[in-house]
């Protein structure tokens, strides 16, 4: 059928031109169920693109019938078809969040607005997971970023402008960073499609230009990513944007750039030259487990739940990162995998917090008291991700941990083993902090009032905290899919 | 070559790195929102030097087919990817820009500093 080969193409197109019939629009209504049609429409083509890889391998799609390596071509393999579906999944679920949630929280007449910004946003985002061409990546990684920035600007409290404006120096700069590696691969092998740069730095080897532009790479796609010590733009941004942009941007931007990272490690510079060559695993170690310890650290002392949340995603961000250190098939199906769980976790417990500042319209800790009384499904909906987050066995967060710690004894480093653990007894601290404050103290004054948030809010945060705990029972859907993912891109074949 | 001509042989990549360095500089010691956006245009602008310098070829004509089989084209391709690169630029300053003058509205003050100030209090 004509529309199945052209599923690529649309998988861009449909959001992009979604996004600019929501310019156009004036009635905020309108434009939340054009926004509600594109996101459904979403995993329905990433899904069916994500079957036919698993039938019949990569899919090589040439934009414009131009052949690569000179035309731009979107490539979906096992591992960018998982992110793909991923992504437009997590935007498909939190859409009908959405209709009350940002009403509540953004002017009415510029409502279409927001919508414009977060179909752009979920274009950039796929067009970064789909495309195979390392410009194309530049493209819509800014498209993303962008419209990622004028999102949080949109925030009730001023705060949100002053986050919006250092998010949109650091994550200049980082994109920059990724430009200037780009410009040095291409004077050094004359290409920018992956597959070819890939055969092209094999016969150059690890000449300085090759190590210059991976230091620029990792930089750049650092700062994006929110690694330590490159994440200070993400409590702020976080804290003070809209919720849904909050819940859609920690369960997925981040988790991009790291698509991006795992790509140009594993498929484009190769395992060899990256960790072999230079220390780029110890270095990610030091970073990673400083991400894990001093994020983590650093959440129990907040006062804003969204803010203490922030932290707690540059910790999980560590361990994801920890996993592409430890670049053996455990240690990257562990990272892979936590992509996605922690993608589900994070983004159900900003739901659920979302749903208590819409009930009350505070995020403060202490004005929260006893919302657990008042708002119990919710509450509870909170608690059984909080145990993801920490790793209880049973949720999905401990199949993350699992691989981890896996990987990490393969290596023969077990004291990485102790160090995770202690990670996760941290994160026991700052999620019962909050659950102590929700259920065992009396209710202050502004959770007196509150109640369970309508059915719209409700259904998505219960979708997807039930998700937690299903994927943490059976596993077939995340981490075999991961599994397979990693021993592709360590096998070198895209 | 020796070693002063190598160095003055590479001197595009030289002015390239100066412009970076200083743009960055500027972004970092500078307070006032819209000096931070200058720098960060002039660090992004020396980033479409470093790819249009090289793509120079030494003999190189313009890159438009002429019926002669030996002609040397310049390669065309930074080109069309620099372009793509000042429209990011711009679409990133222009929104700078207009969060600034939200800033101002809302604060009173460019200045990193002062509003930063504003809201510890």
């Amino acid at each position: 059928m004509i529309v199945s080969s052209q599923l690529p193409a649309l998988q861009i197109v449909i959001p992009l031109l979604g996004a600019v019939l929501c310019a156009f629009l004036r009635w905020g209504r309108v434009a939340w169920f054009l926004a509600l049609v594109v996101s459904w429409a979403m995993p329905i083509i990433a899904g069916a693109l994500l079957m036919q890889v698993l039938e019949s391998g990569p899919i090589s799609y040439s934009m414009g019938g131009w052949e690569p390596p000179w035309g731009i071509e979107y490539r979906v393999d096992i591992f960018s078809g998982f992110m793909l579906f991923f992504i437009s999944a997590i935007g498909a679920v939190i859409m009908p969040y959405a209709r009350l949630s940002v009403a509540s929280e953004i002017d009415e007449d510029q409502l279409p607005w927001f919508y414009t910004l977060y179909l752009l946003c979920l274009t950039g985002l796929l067009g970064i997971v789909i495309t195979g061409d390392a410009f194309n990546v530049f493209v819509f990684l800014e498209v993303s970023s962008l419209s990622t920035y004028a999102m949080i600007a949109m925030g009730k409290d001023r705060r949100a402008l002053v986050a919006a404006y250092q998010y949109l120096i650091m994550g200049s700069i980082g994109a920059t960073f990724y430009v200037i590696a780009i410009g040095l691969l291409y004077s050094e092998t004359g290409t920018l499609n992956f597959i070819d740069l890939a055969a092209r730095i094999g016969d150059v080897g690890t000449s300085r230009t090759v190590l210059a532009a991976l230091a620029f790479l990792t930089v750049g796609i650092s700062l994006k990513l929110a690694l330590f010590p490159l994440h200070v733009w993400l409590p702020n941004a976080y804290a003070f944007a809209p919720t849904f942009a909050t819940a859609f941007l920690a369960a997925t931007a981040t988790k991009v750039a790291i698509y991006l990272l795992i790509r140009f490690y594993f498929s484009v510079f190769g395992f060899g030259t990256v960790f072999e060559s230079f220390p780029v695993s110890q270095i990610l170690l030091v970073l990673s487990l400083a991400a894990m310890f001093g994020a983590s650290v650093v959440a129990i002392f907040q006062v804003n739940v969204k803010r203490m949340l922030a932290y707690s995603s540059v910790a999980q961000i560590g361990y994801i990162t920890f996993g592409i250190a430890l670049a053996n098939q455990a240690g990257l199906t562990g990272g892979i995998v936590h992509v996605f769980n922690h993608g589900i976790i994070k983004c159900s417990l900003f739901l659920a917090v979302g749903a208590m500042v819409f009930r009350t319209g505070t995020s403060k800790i202490d004005d929260l008291a006893g919302i657990g009384r008042r708002m119990p499904i919710t509450m509870a909906g909170f608690v059984v991700a909080g145990l993801s987050i920490i790793g209880v066995p049973g949720t999905a967060g401990f199949i993350s941990k699992w691989y981890l710690a896996v990987g990490a004894l393969e290596r023969g480093w077990w004291w990485l083993v102790f160090l995770l653990v202690a990670s996760s007894l941290l994160s026991v601290v700052y999620i019962g902090r909050f659950i102590e404050v929700a259920w065992f103290r009396s209710p202050s004054a502004m959770s007196e009032k509150a109640c369970d948030p309508p059915m719209t809010m409700m259904v998505p945060i219960l979708l997807l905290v039930m998700g937690t705990v299903y994927f943490g029972l059976d596993t077939s859907a995340s981490a075999d899919l991961a599994g397979r993912a990693a021993s592709a891109l360590l096998g070198g074949t895209r | 070559m020796t070693f002063g001509e190598e160095i003055l042989a590479h001197y595009n990549h030289w002015i390239t790195i100066f412009l970076m360095v200083s743009g960055l500089y500027i972004v970092i010691a500078r307070s006032n929102m819209i000096k931070t956006l200058v720098g960060l245009g002039l660090f992004q602008t020396s980033v479409y030097l470093l790819y249009i310098t090289p793509g120079k070829i030494l003999g190189g004509t313009a890159p438009i087919i002429m019926d002669d089989p030996s002609a040397v084209y310049s390669n065309p391709l930074p080109h069309v990817l620099i372009l793509t690169a000042i429209v990011v630029g711009v679409a990133t300053l222009s929104l700078g820009l207009a969060l600034v003058v939200r800033i101002n509205e809302e604060y009173g003050s460019i200045e990193e500093d002062e509003v930063l100030a504003k809201d510890e209090t």
